[in-house]
């Protein structure tokens, strides 16, 4: 039996879906909607899962307030109330979908130091989900 | 044409291809209780520092919710995986009579010399549902403290039968 710890976040950001490989007629057809050269936002939910041993001392997998603080300093301080594609660096190539941002936000917070990061799920809206849990 | 059916192969003819698939249930409930964070063997300043506001020594509560996940084949016969009113029993003797409306800390015998955090209680219900499921497997204990908080026990997924 395996203990995991999950918090959950939310940040608000833009980002436009349009990938440089394709003309605007193919960008258009697959990303439809999304492809709106003025971009579109949501309120994401970012679920942030820990694994590791339960300190007996203190009962918890990790403390959640050095965990607020990675996540605030690591992931929300810089994707809150941004447009993802021009103000995060590792958008200027790379598509923004859920996806990439979920490895994205893996990769950023994967050096927390309290605990093992076991996955990142992010809802883009409360309809659709996305998971990643490293590539080990 | 008449066909003889014996009570055993009801199930084999009308309902009845082989269950092999593995399937999951899933009982939610909610259950509201008090607790605080206190080592003895820290000293004041650094239960403070590491346990915050949940060192407050009077306690605080929430109101948690518990998804309790069994895994299996589908009877042949019921359909069933567990019977959920089974399922629902067990829960409101096993969780419910101990925690619902209670003071963690000193209430809860199997929680005695533990922090009662989201990770230890999730592990203690799980010790005391495990042994107790007759059909299916015990397969996911998620803890929900508040709404953006939980803690999951998770089991080894079962095998299929083939």
């Amino acid at each position: 039996m395996k203990v995991t710890l999950t918090r959950r976040y939310s940040f608000s950001a833009s980002h436009r879906l349009h990938s440089d490989a394709m003309s605007e007629a193919e960008n258009q057809s697959l990303y439809g909607k999304c492809n709106n050269p003025f971009g579109h936002g949501h309120n994401y939910v970012v679920e942030v899962t820990l694994a590791g041993a339960v300190d007996p001392a203190t009962g918890m997998i990790a403390n959640l307030v050095d965990l607020d603080a990675y996540v605030q300093k690591h992931v929300l301080a810089d994707f809150d109330h941004r447009y993802i594609n021009e103000e995060i660096p590792a958008f200027k190539k790379i598509v923004p979908t859920t996806e990439n941002l979920c490895i994205e936000i893996y990769n950023r917070l994967k050096g927390f130091a309290g605990a093992k990061l076991d996955r990142v799920r992010i809802e883009e809206t409360s309809r659709n989900s996305f998971e990643y849990s490293g590539n080990a | 044409m008449s066909v003889e059916m014996s009570e055993g192969n009801i199930a084999d003819r009308e309902i009845g291809v082989p269950r092999d698939d593995m399937v999951t249930i899933t009982r939610k409930i909610e259950f509201s209780a008090s607790h605080l964070y206190h080592n003895p063997a820290f000293s004041a300043e650094e239960n403070r520092r590491v346990f915050g506001k949940c060192n407050n020594p009077h306690g605080h509560g929430h109101n948690y919710t518990l998804e309790v996940t069994i895994a299996g084949t589908p009877d042949a016969k019921t359909g069933m995986v567990l019977d959920l009113v089974e399922l629902k029993e067990l829960m409101e003797r096993e969780v419910m009579q101990r925690m619902d409306h209670r003071f963690l800390n000193y209430e809860v015998a199997e929680l005695k010399g533990m922090i009662p955090t989201c990770e230890n209680i999730a592990t203690v219900i799980w010790k005391l549902l495990e042994p107790k499921v007759r059909q299916g497997k015990l397969q996911r204990v998620r803890l929900y403290e508040a709404p953006d908080l939980f803690a999951d026990c998770v089991g080894d997924i079962p095998q299929r039968k083939n």
